[in-house]
């Protein structure tokens, strides 16, 4: 039992993040809150991306004349660490958004609590 | 030559005419909606094109770069990417041309950004469509999701709080969706759907596929605005600017209810869907949930785009059912319900925004009869695509139900039956009523005389369009065993 905790502790700190992640979007009641837990839930996936990609006794994917490249276990998978560039110029790009629609809503109602915001639309 | 690179022009189109906009529109900001309607028509005529090359020809399969997959990324144009780039790209084109005197009015100055918006939205859906790599499409998915956010938080005063709630929701979905693609990355070591779609069956009954497609499902069924995770459309479309909720309406639902049938029937197979619980089942019955959901709330609305909102959802529920029997005709009747849903709530969209601009709201119970006489053209034009909504023959809403009603009585499947009758009562309900307003008064009962109305049509690059996709829903009505002949052609087994 203690071996599967351990064995994959890189996972569990993944779902911790998720949780803390989905957490602040679904209960926090300030907009800003709710977007940085958007940001924590984001980095969680990228995460574990990262963690999948890892092996033992394996080096990053550098080219290192010690390690012959047809010898592929040598090396990292490079794959999702690539992919995970990608997500995370995607996550910046939505934060990015969330904060201009953010200073909209601010200019507008001059208040970032949903409740308070749902009062006045009302 | 030109069609084994169709599919990248489609998508290109997109690309240069985003750059074009603002380079022509800094230095003529009115040009800017006829470069968005030429690039739209040029990606339609493109698609209209490609469409009649993969019926006659196959699939045609585009490697980027020329490497093969899986290394590479390809754009798969297959019968099914085909029918759906087609619909949304001459329904995008109709609303566009729609939008010219809607964005002059109630974005002034803005229309640059808009179009330039516009075209990469419907760059990430086109993306969407033709991508064959799960990776890939999340990232079309983004870009299309992000010009979204800005299209719907451009109009009413409440806009930026309804798009800045569709953007969690909506990143949280894309980002689930992620960790099932994720998933699947770790038990099959690719990402091309076709590569991976033959691996699956080794994968039988395991639970990482079984997690990564509750993710896919989930994630992707917010875009889809399937039952539970609908909660961010009706405040969207309602608060949106009317020409882009037009825009948004009729083709972001469909894109991502494509992805459920890519993901379903094309990359797992309905045996996998359902290897380990009846996820097709529990699909179907959320989206039976949800055409009844939808339907009451619309009853319940007088805001004519708030009820138009719920009478997405609710249709939408009928794609996704049909997704669900996974036989022939369930599958034909519901490609031909996005067909027809794309073009019907385009209309009833582009009415909505004709009669705000005309009229100053969109109010049903305001309505009155004076209307047909200032706009005779635009409420036939609702007249026309509130029968085909509640699926009167021998118009096109007619036809989709049909099929599926035929399915689900072969299927023995009486709760969807019962739940497309009903529904299609509702629909009546909510529509009629404004008919009543509008055609309907009662001499004998002494009320007023018919208010006079000056003939106040709104102008002919608003009238046309709208007019068009009118009679392209009799049109559908009647062509419809050609179009369904074809759609089962596609269909996977």
């Amino acid at each position: 039992m203690l071996d599967f905790f351990l064995g994959h502790y890189a996972y569990w700190f993944t779902i911790i993040l998720l949780s803390i992640g989905l957490y602040g979007i679904l209960f926090k009641k300030n907009l800003i809150k709710k977007t940085i837990g958007l940001a924590i839930l984001q980095i969680s996936v990228v995460m574990y991306f990262v963690s999948i990609a890892s092996k033992w006794d394996a080096t990053v994917t550098v080219l290192n004349p010690d390690f012959p490249v047809d010898q592929v276990a040598n090396y990292l998978n490079p794959l999702p660490h690539t992919l995970m560039l990608t997500a995370i110029v995607v996550g910046v790009a939505t934060l990015g958004v969330a904060f201009t629609l953010l200073i909209a809503i601010y200019n507008r109602f001059e208040t970032l609590d949903e409740e308070e915001l749902i009062e006045k639309i009302q | 030559m030109i069609e084994s690179h169709l599919p990248a022009y489609i998508a290109l189109t997109f690309v240069l005419f985003s750059v074009l906009i603002p380079v022509f529109g800094l230095w003529k900001s009115e040009l800017s909606q006829p470069l968005a309607v030429l690039g739209a028509g040029i990606a339609a005529g493109f698609s209209l094109f490609g469409f009649f090359d993969v019926i006659n020809d196959g699939a045609i399969r585009y490697y980027f770069g020329g490497w093969e997959p899986p290394v590479g990324i390809e754009f798969v144009y297959d019968g099914l990417s085909a029918f759906f780039v087609l619909v949304i790209n001459a329904v995008a084109f109709f609303v566009l041309i729609h939008s010219h005197h809607i964005s002059k009015r109630e974005f002034p100055g803005k229309e640059m950004p808009y179009y330039s918006l516009a075209m990469l939205m419907l760059l990430g859906f086109n993306g969407m469509i033709l991508t064959g790599d799960l990776f890939n499409l999340y990232v079309f998915l983004e870009i299309a999701s992000l010009a979204g956010y800005a299209l719907i938080a451009i109009g009413d005063k409440p806009a930026p709080y309804a798009a800045f709630r569709y953007l969690i929701i909506g990143t949280a979905g894309g980002t689930l969706y992620l960790l099932g693609v994720g998933y699947m990355y770790t038990v099959t070591g690719t990402l091309n759907i076709i590569d991976m779609a033959a691996m699956l069956p080794m994968l039988y009954e395991s639970n990482a596929v079984f997690a990564a497609l509750i993710l896919m499902i989930v994630g992707i069924g917010v875009k889809a605005a399937l039952f539970p995770m609908h909660g961010w459309l009706p405040d969207s479309y309602t608060y949106a600017s009317s020409s882009s909720t037009a825009l948004v309406a009729p083709i972001g639902t469909k894109v991502a209810a494509y992805i459920l049938f890519r993901i379903i029937l094309w990359l797992f197979g309905i045996e996998i869907t359902d290897a380990v619980a009846p996820i097709s089942y529990i699909v179907g019955v959320l989206a039976c949930i949800g055409i009844l959901y939808g339907s009451i709330m619309a009853i319940a609305q007088s805001e004519m785009k708030r009820m138009l909102a719920y009478s997405s959802v609710s249709q939408i529920g009928y794609i996704i059912m049909g997704l669900s029997l996974a036989n022939p005709w369930g599958f034909a009747g519901a490609l031909l319900h996005v067909l027809n849903h794309a073009v019907m709530k385009a209309c009833l969209f582009m009415i909505s925004g004709q009669l705000r601009l005309k009229e100053g709201h969109s109010d049903m119970s305001r309505f009155d009869d004076s209307y047909r006489k200032k706009y005779p053209w635009t409420m036939a034009s609702f007249t026309i695509a509130a029968i085909s909504m509640i699926g009167l023959p021998p118009l096109a809403g007619f036809f989709s139900k049909w099929y599926l009603v035929l399915e689900t009585i072969d299927n023995s499947n009486w709760l969807f039956l019962v739940v497309i009758l009903i529904s299609s009562l509702l629909n009546a309900v909510y529509f009629f009523r404004v008919l009543e307003k509008v055609y309907m008064m009662d001499p004998s009962k002494g009320q007023k005389k018919p208010k006079d109305g000056e003939y106040s049509e709104p102008k002919a690059s608003m009238m046309i369009p709208t007019s068009i996709l009118a009679i392209s829903l009799i049109v559908i009505g009647f062509a419809n065993a050609l179009i369904v002949g074809v759609l089962l052609n596609i269909f996977p087994f």
